[in-house]
């Protein structure tokens, strides 16, 4: 059982650390929710499956001390983010890698089953099995895993002190961005409109920034400064735009594409989409992705006089 | 006229129709995969199979609202003298919420305590509260997270609410609870509920048995919290997970704690209220630059004591949280506070 193979690790790393970062069973069968563990009586509360969605790096700058997390192909970009931009020290952080194909978007199975109340979830095969009152519901994975999973080259984490169970190969075809393109065809006007419509659900609780790993800012935040005032208090879409498109330039050649912002929006926000939009041109403008390799420098945090890939405007 | 109505599925447009000739309907709509409180129109998409994603608290108490509207004016003749105009913003028009729960409509009489029952009632809130009146509709299936049975309420509690509504197979069962209520039970498109009332009742037990139960008494919990206060190795282990965000402040049906800014150009300006968060550190910054509350353990502290321990030490033991569920079922990292609550009682 790989949960086993989980739990060894973390007990074998307990010791050289402050505190292990998990996941433990949430409130239902469907949730699960981040653990904190400095005993080794509690590592037997520990679970992983496709549920086990929360970049758990994120936590990672703001604690003090050493410190063990359970990290996924995708969450591992976050550490190299943060080692690009000195905000941890790697010797300060045990990585306990977990070989991951695919995770479970919550919400696209509570879409699925009505937002009924789920009794039991079992895995078989490449299908989750959700029980709800009216019986159990079998869904294909793949139709309910965050759009991310679709196209993930890391199955087997980028950084890792341990790696718990064997390193696997991805088996998703690369990333096009054909949906941002597919989205950019539109007009001005639709994609104003498009916009205009999702932004006026967002309640401005910043659940998006709080639980974005390369959001680091956090009590500085633009959003509810008076000094620089760039946004207001007032609930208008306006202001709910403005925060997001700041959020979303924030992260330009920063972004670890791991979708956190989408996936805690309580107002189901495709905040994520933005944030893609930046991704490709970064990639298009600087052939630069976020979070790949320690050694680089985000483009935006350097100046070249003249860019390979960017043709000077005639003057 | 009878007591109580009975209303058939198919004649609930036009009953909301008839409603909205008369006052501003808002009424739990489908909007993607989100369930909110909408201005009603007709052709709407009503969702009444589950509680909104964001209860309709912003109705009487908006997420931003302008006060009042200020303007500087100068003196042509003396350029060094200045006027005040300010410009009341008290203007509330009848509304009707349709198909709130009993937990939503509850949150308003715990805003009630602090916004109407006291000695300067809050005028915003008063105006809005008095024109409006709650219809609502009693659960028949509890959501996940949600656990109202053990905060001393209930899937058909009727508390805060103007006109009850269960749903009875083909229609739905009204029982009017206020002179309010009943103003809109006068409608002809009711048939007699006399009926049904028995079978309502058998409904509401069926569900207030569903109910999960995280902590079975309250008693002395108030006292256990505040005795907890100082205890931050319990709190920090409690909120290690939580991310300080506002979800479950801003999706609270009890929350009501508010901000107050002035938004000026040139000579003219707003001032603004809008929905402040105890989750944001700015909540408690002082001007000195000083924060009582510089973790974020002390901040989440305040969120459940507030609710356990304070507001029922003031308000009679009435605990200021009716166990909606929202803040556990959309909290991003699962933060579940009747687990805090349960921890704190064994602590």
């Amino acid at each position: 059982m790989f949960i086993e193979k989980l739990k060894e690790a973390v007990r074998k790393i307990l010791p050289e650390v402050d505190v292990v970062i998990g996941y433990r069973q949430g409130f239902d069968p469907l949730h699960a929710t981040p653990y904190f563990l400095d005993k080794p009586e509690q590592v037997d509360q520990l679970i992983w499956n496709p549920l086990c969605v929360q970049n758990l790096c994120s936590y990672i700058p703001f604690l003090k001390g050493k410190v063990g997390v359970i990290v996924k192909g995708c969450d591992s970009r976050a550490i190299v983010q943060y080692m690009q931009e000195k905000l941890i020290t790697r010797e300060n952080i045990k990585v306990i890698g977990v070989p991951c194909l695919r995770v479970i978007s919550v919400k696209k199975v509570m879409a699925a089953i009505n937002q009924q109340t789920v009794q039991e979830v079992t895995f078989e095969g490449d299908n989750i099995i959700v029980k709800i009152p009216e019986g159990p519901k079998t869904i294909p994975s793949a139709d309910v895993a965050p759009r991310k999973c679709a196209t993930c080259q890391l199955a087997t984490p980028l950084q890792y002190d341990v790696l718990a169970g064997e390193a696997i190969q991805s088996n998703k075809p690369q990333d096009t961005f054909e949906e941002t393109k597919e989205f950019e065809k539109l007009s001005l006007e639709e994609r104003r409109a498009y916009w205009e419509k999702e932004f006026d659900r967002c309640i401005r609780c910043y659940a998006c920034r709080n639980a974005c790993p390369m959001c680091i800012c956090q009590d500085k935040c633009i959003a509810e400064s008076r000094d620089p005032h760039w946004t207001s208090q007032r609930a208008n879409v306006t202001e709910k735009a403005m925060f997001h498109m700041i959020h979303g330039l924030h992260l330009a050649g920063r972004c670890i594409s791991c979708e956190e912002c989408e996936r805690v929006c309580p107002m189901d926000i495709p905040v994520a989409k933005i944030k893609k939009k930046i991704s490709m041109d970064l990639k298009e403008l600087f052939g630069y992705e976020a979070g790949m390799n320690p050694d680089d420098t985000p483009p935006m945090y350097t100046f070249k006089v003249e860019e390979a890939t960017i043709e000077e405007h005639e003057i | 006229m009878a007591d109580t109505g009975f209303l058939p599925k198919e004649n609930l447009p036009a009953l909301l129709e008839a409603l909205s000739k008369k006052f501003a309907v808002f009424a739990p709509v489908l909007d993607g995969e989100v369930v909110l409180f909408k201005r009603f129109a007709p052709g709407a998409t009503l969702c009444l199979t589950r509680p909104a994603n964001l209860p309709p608290k912003g109705i009487i108490f908006p997420q931003s609202e302008t006060l009042f509207n200020f303007n500087f004016k100068k003196d042509p003749e003396d350029p060094k003298k200045t006027s005040l105009e300010l410009k009341e913003n008290l203007d509330f028009v009848p509304t009707i919420i349709f198909g709130s729960r009993p937990c939503d409509a509850q949150g308003f009489r715990i805003y009630d305590r602090v916004y109407l029952e006291t000695d300067t009632a809050d005028p915003y809130y008063k105006g809005r509260r008095e024109k409006t009146t709650i219809i609502t509709l009693a659960c028949n299936a509890p959501s996940p997270g949600c656990f109202c049975t053990s905060v001393g309420r209930g899937p058909a509690e009727s508390d805060g609410s103007d006109l009850m509504m269960t749903e009875l197979g083909k229609g739905y069962f009204f029982e009017p609870m206020t002179e309010k209520g009943k103003e809109i039970f006068k409608d002809s498109l009711f048939e007699d509920g006399s009926a049904y009332k028995e079978q309502a009742q058998k409904a509401h037990e069926r569900v207030s048995a569903l109910v999960k139960k995280p902590f079975a008494i309250l008693e002395g919990t108030p006292e256990k919290l505040l005795s907890l206060f100082e205890n931050s190795q319990f709190w920090e282990g409690e909120t290690a997970k939580c991310i300080s965000c506002g979800a479950c402040t801003y999706l609270c049906p009890t929350c009501y704690c508010f901000n107050i800014t002035d938004e000026q150009v040139g000579n003219s300006g707003e001032r603004i209220r809008s929905w402040d968060a105890c989750m944001f550190f700015h909540f408690t910054l002082e001007a000195s630059s000083h924060n009582p509350r510089q973790n974020k353990h002390q901040r989440l502290k305040n969120r459940v004591g507030h609710k356990f321990s304070y507001y029922p030490k003031k308000y009679q033991g009435v605990i200021a949280c009716c166990g909606c569920g929202r803040c556990i079922r959309y909290c991003p990292m699962s933060v579940d506070i009747s687990e805090i609550v349960a921890h704190a009682q064994g602590a």
